[in-house]
């Protein structure tokens, strides 16, 4: 059976030497940024188990940075950013809409969750004392 | 790739009119997406379940960096190191299978077979990497941990090693369950993204996707690969750098 339905939407999937050379540039760019990043979040990670005192600003400065690198991911790497405007925005609202919605709530009754378990017997036996 | 951003204009009336994707997006590609963005809310839900633990039990969580602290062929201890290594890993062989989408835009069949090789490669070095991990957590420190719990009606002490689903001698069992939990689905992803990517590698040898006229087939496998990357950069540093 003759798949037309494939030729027709992947006209584009092709390009020539030059514009290769160009994509694969950027390839390495990227590359180089996410190691750089990674390489400096563990060198990071190791001291802040040393020093407490850098502990509240690094969280941020993690958080960020991995959504740097998720950023690059999605846009570069899956080619997102290539793909139309509509579509882009219907992967992508959805997503962050619901998600910062869970991490919202979630995170805000863990914070309560927290203050009443310590009124909770159960904690003795699962952690063999507990810190309270 | 930058042959996407086509210069062609778009009537929007005429665009949703069919005969056409409005997308200008292929119907297994956008059908990836759809089930790549599923699972992506399905690991939302089990990191945001993590942190809600995590901040119910701050006083009692053990802090990842002082447990994942073995290095091969080292006896001591150095923090995050051999995580970073798996990182690291990955990050490449995402970087392999994008160059081997690249290869397939040019019809360059010897670099789409010589890319996905590698990033084959890495993969399996990464799921190696993650057996032996686990294979740590389990096995425990040398001095392990005590426990104090009822049983007849009597408190009993007890000294164990390592973690499992019931006792984890680094703190709140809890993260030994999300650890199993988050980094097995996770590594599930690998092993599948693994043997999808090995099916693609033995259909671009016999040259199935080379006589099709375009490589789409290591776009779609691509796109799983490269998302198994971007949920490890976020299981590694709500995991082991937070």
């Amino acid at each position: 059976m003759e798949r037309d339905d494939i030729y027709e939407y992947s006209l584009d999937t092709h390009h020539s030497e030059e514009e290769g050379k160009k994509v694969r540039k950027k390839i390495y760019q990227v590359l180089g940024i996410m190691s750089a990043v990674t390489i400096f979040e563990v060198g990071m990670g190791m001291k802040f188990s040393e020093d407490p005192s850098w502990a509240v600003y690094l969280k941020y400065i993690f958080i960020f940075l991995t959504l740097v690198k998720a950023g690059y991911i999605v846009m570069v790497f899956m080619h997102l950013g290539d793909e139309k405007k509509n579509f882009r925005w219907i992967v992508l609202a959805p997503y962050i809409v619901l998600v910062g919605y869970l991490i919202f709530i979630v995170l805000t009754e863990s914070v309560y969750s927290g203050t009443i378990r310590l009124f909770d017997p159960l904690i003795h036996t699962l952690t063999g004392g507990g810190a309270h | 790739m930058s042959a996407h951003a086509t210069t062609q204009k778009t009537d929007v009336k005429s665009v949703w009119g069919g005969g056409t994707s409005p997308f200008g997006i292929s119907y297994g590609k956008m059908m990836m997406w759809f089930f790549l963005m599923s699972d992506a809310f399905t690991f939302s839900g089990l990191l945001t379940a993590y942190g809600f633990m995590r901040h119910k039990y701050h006083d009692i969580w053990p802090v990842a960096g002082d447990v994942f602290t073995h290095f091969p062929f080292y006896t001591g201890h150095i923090q995050l190191l051999y995580v970073a290594f798996m990182t690291f890993v990955l990050i490449a062989s995402s970087v392999t299978m994008v160059l081997a989408v690249e290869a397939g835009h040019r019809m360059n069949k010897k670099g789409v077979i010589l890319w996905m090789f590698l990033t084959i490669v890495g993969g399996s070095i990464f799921l190696g990497s993650q057996a032996w991990e686990w294979y740590h957590f389990i096995e425990g420190t040398d001095h392990g941990a005590v426990r104090t719990f009822i049983k007849d009606g009597a408190w009993v002490t007890e000294v164990f090693k390592g973690a499992n689903l019931r006792v984890n001698e680094y703190g709140h069992p809890l993260f030994a369950d999300f650890f199993f939990f988050i980094t097995g689905f996770h590594g599930f992803h690998v092993f599948s993204g693994v043997v999808i990517n090995i099916i693609i590698f033995i259909g671009v040898i016999k040259g199935t996707f080379h006589q099709r006229g375009h490589y789409e087939m290591v776009e779609k496998s691509g796109l799983y690969w490269h998302f198994v990357d971007l949920v490890w950069v976020f299981v590694f540093t709500f995991f082991y750098l937070l």
